[in-house]
């Protein structure tokens, strides 16, 4: 393992998210801020949803926040550099394993959905306004699940962004990441699908169940969540999974 | 002093389109297509092409070495293999006494590639390229700047050094391409069409910049199906046909190999074989293959055959309708060998 060139790529990915700053948070960030608004603040108040709800809400929207910013910024690079183009063959003869370089963009995904977490937290806390009944009592799970759900985006955005072509990527918005968000538990607690039995088991194979759950765990413990066990491992065991897959696929896309 | 490279029983088939990157590729119908037509269940062994058949190579430290051959002949591949990029079926290759397989980060250190389309970083600027590039290779920011710089100067674009690199022209992101493969000053540098699309003035520069270069002790291997490129440039060359090396050597011995040097391209209304048995027999020629309406008559000798060759054709009741004639070069060499034109 070459540390210099490790840095060098990350600093690379740094240079460049940096360039791309506010296009990117208002590409992750406008949307679930604006939901926060509505369902959180506009509808709390006139009575439609419970104050309670500003609670369930929160941490849904930190979840898909992070999950969202990490996995656009590892799978939208590799797909469009993988192209045409072969933007990534500089990086791939840079002295280091080419794994490396997948892992390198792996915590690059994983640093940009902790950004998305640190800077969603207070801004969607303040779009819903009083009420919010959110404790950082746990700290140690809240950092685990942060962790665990960053991973989850980079890795995921590295499988994602190794196993889909340019001209696929608004298939996948649509048939993909638009039913994880739906069916990911974001805006209801998985308790809530028990009038759909079936369902709530299917959608126990959407990672984001258990990233938006731990996140509730961790933030709301007073909203009914899966035990934050069952939650980590569950996460923890998608993440490598995901990962393993992500290398493969990136190692079949970079070598001829 | 110096790098060589090895190529031992090299052989490339690849089993779905091969990627972008060996750029040069294309699918002749001689090698491509349905190897196994019959077994219609066996889908996925459908797509099989050979691109390199058992090619084995030296090229000594410090020379400036050519692959010469058309569109598809394999170049682009060998040089894949060589930089990592693609996995050879079997076979082995080194860059100095480095496996490329086995030890590929070492290999990486001690080598800098020009691809055949610029495949430059278009989230940076010029700048940033060379300067990310040196640190990838564990450059100091002291000692990357300065490399940038000189380099930057050197390839004439300090104009657009800060620019991002989306809007250059093809010659621009050439010479970055180029500038980025030396940033590192690797001992092997290796070159896929250099001069594919540049106009003749940025040709000439290029033509300096890798003569001075190799002139500083480095190994240099460019592939090319430019003829005169190959033969002004390269010290030694091997010719590449359909994934075979079909001659090597300086490109002064390929030429003087070719069997009486001048080549005849004739052709005629009709060809009989007493015209060509004719043909063989005429002063200073070495060999005649009829093609069709044609003949190709290699001698000793150019324009003073013609005379000659008319008499024969009257004599055969032929009209002469079209002549050629080329001097000794590698064009002719090629044709000699594959009966096709580099250009075909």
């Amino acid at each position: 393992m070459n540390w210099k060139t490790f840095y060098a790529l990350l600093s690379r990915d740094g240079h460049v998210a940096r360039r791309n700053l506010i296009p990117t948070l208002l590409q992750n960030l406008l949307q679930p801020l604006l939901l926060t608004f509505v369902f959180g603040r506009v509808l709390t108040a006139g009575g439609m949803m419970q104050a309670g709800y500003k609670n369930v809400l929160l941490p849904g929207i930190i979840g898909i926040s992070m999950v969202m910013s990490g996995v656009w910024a590892v799978a939208m690079p590799l797909i469009t550099e993988f192209q045409f183009t072969k933007e990534i063959e500089d990086r791939l003869l840079a002295p280091i394993e080419i794994g490396w370089l997948a892992v390198e963009k792996v915590v690059a995904g994983m640093i940009q959905a902790l950004v998305a977490g640190l800077v969603v937290i207070p801004s969607a806390w303040l779009a819903m306004g009083s009420g919010v009944n959110i404790s950082l009592d746990r700290p140690f799970e809240f950092a685990g699940m942060c962790l665990l759900v960053a991973l989850f985006a980079g890795a995921g955005g590295l499988a994602l962004g190794c196993s889909i072509g340019q001209t696929q990527v608004g298939l996948m918005f649509s048939l993909v990441l638009a039913p994880m968000i739906m069916f990911g538990c974001t805006y209801y607690p998985w308790s809530f699908l028990k009038s759909f039995p079936g369902l709530q088991y299917v959608v126990l194979i959407n990672p984001l169940v258990y990233a938006n759950e731990g996140l509730r765990g961790a933030l709301a413990p007073q909203v009914p969540h899966i035990s934050m066990a069952i939650v980590m491992a569950a996460l923890a065991a998608i993440d490598l999974a995901l990962l393993a897959i992500g290398l493969k696929r990136f190692h079949g896309k970079a070598i001829g | 002093m110096g790098i060589g490279i090895r190529i031992e029983q090299l052989r490339k088939v690849y089993d779905s389109p091969p990627p972008a990157f060996s750029g040069g590729f294309s699918f002749g119908p001689s090698r491509g297509g349905p190897k196994d037509k019959k077994n219609k269940k066996d889908k996925k062994k459908k797509f099989e092409v050979v691109a390199v058949e058992n090619i084995s190579l030296e090229i000594r430290a410090g020379e400036l070495f050519g692959l010469l051959g058309p569109n598809g002949a394999g170049k682009s591949t060998t040089i894949g293999v060589l930089t990592t990029r693609i996995r050879p079926t079997a076979g082995r290759a080194f860059i100095g006494d480095l496996d490329v397989w086995q030890q590929q980060v070492a290999a990486k250190r001690l080598i800098g590639v020009v691809p055949q389309r610029p495949n430059l970083d278009f989230a940076l600027t010029a700048r940033e390229i060379l300067v990310f590039h040196g640190a990838y290779f564990g450059q100091s920011a002291r000692e990357r700047t300065k490399r940038a710089d000189e380099l930057i100067e050197r390839f004439k674009l300090s104009d657009r050094a800060d620019h991002m690199v989306r809007g250059f022209s093809g010659g621009m992101m050439q010479r970055l391409s180029i500038a980025r493969a030396m940033m590192h000053d690797p001992e092997v540098l290796f070159l896929d069409e250099p001069s594919a699309g540049l106009d003749p003035q940025t040709r000439l520069l290029l033509w300096d910049i890798v003569r001075d270069y190799n002139s500083q002790g480095k190994t240099i291997v460019l592939t090319t199906h430019y003829m005169d490129e190959a033969d002004t440039l390269c010290n030694r060359l091997a010719i590449i046909d359909h994934g075979k090396i079909i001659a090597s050597g300086a490109p002064a011995e390929l030429k003087s190999s070719i069997p009486g040097g001048y080549l005849l391209r004739i052709k005629f209304d009709r060809v009989t074989d007493g015209l060509t048995a004719d043909l063989q027999k005429l002063p200073g020629v070495t060999e005649v293959r009829a093609s069709g309406d044609g003949a190709d008559i290699y001698a000793d000798r150019g324009g003073l055959l013609i005379p000659a060759v008319v008499s024969a054709a009257q004599a055969a009741s032929a009209t002469l309708c079209d002549v050629h004639i080329q001097e000794p070069s590698l064009e002719t060499l090629f044709l000699h060998h594959t009966g096709r034109s580099l250009r075909d």
